[in-house]
């Protein structure tokens, strides 16, 4: 496209340059710097240490396994449905698209409410099993239930990219794959896969990197014994009042993130040499 | 040719939509429950609904969260966009870089967004209240739509816009006909990505409102202390079933230009 | 043509909100800034406060008393009355952030109880006064136990294994636990904490869940036999559940106060004056009692509560029990955090 296409970068950079890097400068302030008793400031990277401790990198690895875990989930399941949506002739794709964005639309404190009424020891599904004559299960409280949750609230969040991306697919290449014999599977792998990567990628990246950093979904479908990242930085600032330690963990978390994606992009062949979705 | 769904197909759909609408039930359920707490049900009551619509703090909440959230998920669609574009003609360098800042507030846990915009607007010497809540709403919201908007400029074909070059059009021309509309259903998927996630917010909006302006959020989430008012839950059901009507009414009821938009998509697929 | 559309909704509503804005925008001497937590008021008390003296009340809500802190002392926003807790009074009377009250314009305060005057955390009575208060306690589901717990130790017994509910709440649990092993409530000797860590390890196995707000609803539900409490929660869930009852270990536990302060930094002090001295007034303090459940320190608002003034729960006989007051721990809460950190990752897989 034309070089003045890129005028239209501008305006996102500014804004970047005010509301994201100033306050990231902030944050790296107190990341690399810690309060002594007497109120004075100075560089060290002590934090760091403190959060080598194995207390500590237990939660993060727990974090980034449940973000992992949740982020395969939610493509598993989500990559069906963005397909049968970009496929059919349906007039009623948009009412679908946006039924499943709809309960996002209600308060999440609400719906997780609503899945604890649902899934308690003594709440709706229990007291049905019960009804049948049948054990009782205890889903809540447990690192499963804080996977469920993350899934649930993540989930529009990969089918919507896939879905954008799957809109375009001609299906012609599947047809002419079709008369050259190759198998679906072949078909998905060789045709559907690659071209549907970067939203794919788009939607990995929308539900794993934020639920690396979650924190009231496990909280509350973990019932507090569950832990992750999230919650240990967010008690730094709003419970221990600890800016530097929280800073810390923060960016550190990003760090690893970051190197994370890197690694999930590289696997975006198509594009090796040019430009990637993320980094 | 785009086919009708298969029967395991429509199941399928089914079940996820089953999946993500049941806790919606449920609470819409709960707004006619006499005890004002989920913990037991004592009965059926339209009560809630009554105090709710009295409830003023509720109401004008509601409006701002409304607001925030359509100006939010607007205008980062609209930066977004323009950005997505414009990123994909840069060097790889700067797009690279540009890119990775820009998703600095999803790798942020938001607690660390919140507290650090609330820092900025302090060193800006900005009072905090709608202006700022709608600045920092727009600011997380864009990495979404920039994620949304991408992969559909990766897809685009520019020789079609080249050609409409070499045929005369202008390039805002071009891009009004050509780019926008193909890229329609990401930039529709970026808005209602943003918007959702501004409705949603709590903490960042928490450290960057004041001067009692509150969204539905603020008011829900400090409210939990006390426990949630079904208030809440019979404005959630009523906002719900609104939203319904007008998607079945939207959806069902044949349009005027129904043809013409079929033949449209047939075209363009 | 739809996104014009869209763009020009857009607009109205931007018109709407703004004008809205512009509203609030009364000077300082007009308006009263209320920063309380949230639902901790009578929602009728603002309206009848602006009927009766002519100010507008703008009124923010905040969730913990850090959170209220952090965006008093780093933004721009100003307030004129505060909510916090006792314990949040001291550090921010220790750090020289609260006007003295000018009790002149306060007449009312004489209605408060001397029981709760003098206390720990503002000990001549200069800078705040108690809006609520209550006791930490255990809850408990009467069909669920097999005798009525009247230690802190039933929350260690295996007999209710998977049926306890500790609030994820490092000052309480730690506290209780610190009163149970015979230490002070606030107490950071070294050696007590490391044994009342492996106190709340050992009791990690028997623990359902580690809960925050949402222990009430799940306490009323029979989900679990006993829960670390607040008495305030317990009244509304015996309301709801009457199976429950709520004790005050013989131990001795915490009373906490939930104060009404007025900052140094506050644009309408005689405003903020006039506020305190309408929630101190009887017929007041009953509404926001009977509609908070929490307990007043005014007696004459009790008396006109009728029942709900009388409920043995929320008005125990206080000299009965050892109760004492959070105090501001300062750094030694990093210590407790990685205690209580240590001790909720202890279980998990």
């Amino acid at each position: 496209m034309k070089k003045s296409s890129k005028l239209l970068a501008i305006p996102l950079i500014i804004w970047l340059a005010v509301f994201v890097v100033v306050p990231f400068v902030i944050i790296i302030y107190y990341g690399v710097t810690v309060e002594n008793d007497a109120g004075v400031i100075s560089v060290s990277f002590e934090n760091l240490k403190r959060f080598a401790d194995p207390m500590y990198l237990k939660v993060f690895l727990r974090s980034i396994k449940i973000a992992l875990i949740s982020t395969m989930v939610c493509l598993l399941i989500g990559y069906p449905v963005a397909y049968i949506l970009s496929r059919s002739a349906s007039k009623y794709k948009g009412l679908i698209m946006l039924l499943i964005m709809m309960p996002m639309w209600m308060n999440f404190l609400l719906r997780t409410y609503s899945w604890m009424s649902l899934l308690e020891n003594s709440g709706i599904i229990n007291s049905i099993l019960q009804a049948l004559g049948l054990d009782k299960v205890q889903f809540l409280y447990n690192e499963g239930a804080v996977t469920f949750g993350t899934v649930y609230n993540f989930l529009p969040f990969m089918i919507m990219p896939i879905n954008t991306t799957l809109l375009k697919l001609d299906d012609s290449l599947l047809e002419a794959a079709y008369d050259l014999g190759a198998k679906p599977a072949q078909r998905f792998f060789r045709i559907t896969l690659p071209f549907s990567m970067p939203g794919v990628l788009s939607g990995i990246a929308m539900v794993f990197v934020p639920s690396v950093t979650t924190f009231v979904i496990s909280q509350l479908m973990g019932g507090g014994k569950v832990p992750l990242i999230g919650d240990i930085i967010e008690k730094q600032f709003r419970v221990v009042n600890d800016w530097h330690f929280g800073a810390t963990i923060s960016l550190v978390v990003m760090i690893v993130v970051l190197s994370f994606m890197f690694v999930i992009n590289r696997t975006d062949k198509q594009d090796a040499g040019e430009r990637s979705m993320i980094l | 040719m785009k086919k009708k769904m298969s029967p395991l197909a429509k199941a399928y759909i089914t079940l996820v939509l089953a999946f993500l609408q049941l806790p919606i039930l449920v609470l819409i359920a709960y707004s006619f429950n006499e005890s004002k707490s989920r913990g037991v049900w004592t009965g059926f009551t339209f009560d809630w609904y009554a105090k709710m619509l009295q409830d003023s703090a509720i109401m004008s909440a509601l409006g701002t969260t409304l607001v925030c959230g359509l100006l939010a998920a607007l205008i980062s669609t609209i930066i977004g966009t323009a950005a997505a574009i414009g990123l994909n003609s840069m060097k790889r360098k700067a797009y690279n870089l540009t890119l990775t800042v820009a998703y600095i507030p999803m790798l942020n846990a938001e607690i660390v967004m919140g507290i650090s915009l609330m820092m900025l607007y302090t060193l800006l010497d900005i009072e905090l209240g709608f202006f700022t809540l709608l600045l920092s709403h727009i600011t997380f919201c864009l990495p979404y739509v920039v994620l949304s908007v991408m992969p559909k400029v990766r897809q685009f074909d520019y020789s079609r816009y080249e050609a409409a070059l070499d045929l005369g059009a202008t390039p805002s021309y071009a891009l009004r006909k050509i780019v926008i509309p193909d890229l329609m259903p990401g930039i529709i998927s970026g808005f209602l990505l943003a918007l959702t996630l501004s409705i949603d917010d709590f903490i960042i909006s928490f450290f960057t409102t004041g001067n009692g302006v509150n969204n539905l959020s603020t008011v829900i989430y400090t409210m939990a202390k006390r426990g949630v008012s079904p208030k809440l839950n019979a404005l959630s059901a009523i906002v719900y079933v609104v939203i319904m009507i007008l998607l079945i009414c939207i959806n069902v009821i044949p349009k005027k230009d129904d043809n013409r938009n079929k033949k449209r998509v047939a075209e363009r697929n | 043509m739809k996104r014009r559309f869209k763009v020009g909704w857009s607009l109205i509503l931007a018109a709407v909100m703004l004008f809205s804005v512009v509203a609030c925008s009364l000077p300082d001497d007009k308006v009263v800034r209320v920063y309380n937590w949230g639902d901790y008021i009578d929602p009728t008390v603002c309206d009848k406060f602006e009927e009766e003296t002519g100010y507008k009340v703008i009124y923010d809500m905040f969730d913990t008393n850090e959170d209220m802190y952090t965006k008093l002392v780093n933004s721009k926003t100003k307030y004129d009355v505060l909510f916090p807790s006792d314990y949040m009074t001291e550090r921010m009377i220790d750090e020289d952030m609260l006007a003295e009250i000018n009790f002149a314009n306060v007449p009312n305060y004489a209605n408060v109880d001397s029981t709760y005057k003098d206390l720990s955390y503002d000990p001549d009575n200069k800078y705040s006064i108690p809006y609520m208060w209550g006791t930490l306690g255990i809850l408990y589901n009467k069909t669920m136990v097999s005798e009525k717990p009247t230690s802190w130790n039933a929350l260690w017994d295996e007999q209710y294994s998977q049926s306890i509910f500790m609030l994820n709440s490092q000052r309480d649990a730690i506290g209780a636990t610190m009163m149970l092993l015979g230490y002070d409530l606030n107490c950071t000797d070294d050696d007590a904490i490391a044994q009342v860590k492996q106190k709340l390890v050992d009791q990690a196995p028997l623990v359902l869940a580690y809960l925050v707000d949402d222990y009430k609803d799940k306490m009323i539900a029979g989900e679990a036999a006993l829960a670390l409490a607040w008495q305030g929660d317990a009244v509304y869930c015996i309301d709801k559940n009457p199976d429950l009852d709520y004790v005050i270990p013989e131990e001795g536990s915490n009373i906490f106060y939930d104060t009404v302060c007025i900052p140094k930094s506050c644009g309408n002090k005689a405003g903020a004056e006039a506020f305190i001295n309408f929630l101190c007034r009887p017929d007041i303090a009953a509404l926001n009692a009977a509609y908070i459940g929490y307990s007043t320190p005014i007696s004459a608002a009790r008396e006109l509560m009728g029942e709900a003034g009388a409920n043995a729960i929320a008005y125990p006989d206080l000299s009965l029990y050892k109760l004492e007051i959070f105090s501001a721990l300062g750094d030694k809460n990093k210590i407790y955090d990685m205690v209580w950190t240590e001790i909720t990752t202890s279980v998990g897989i």
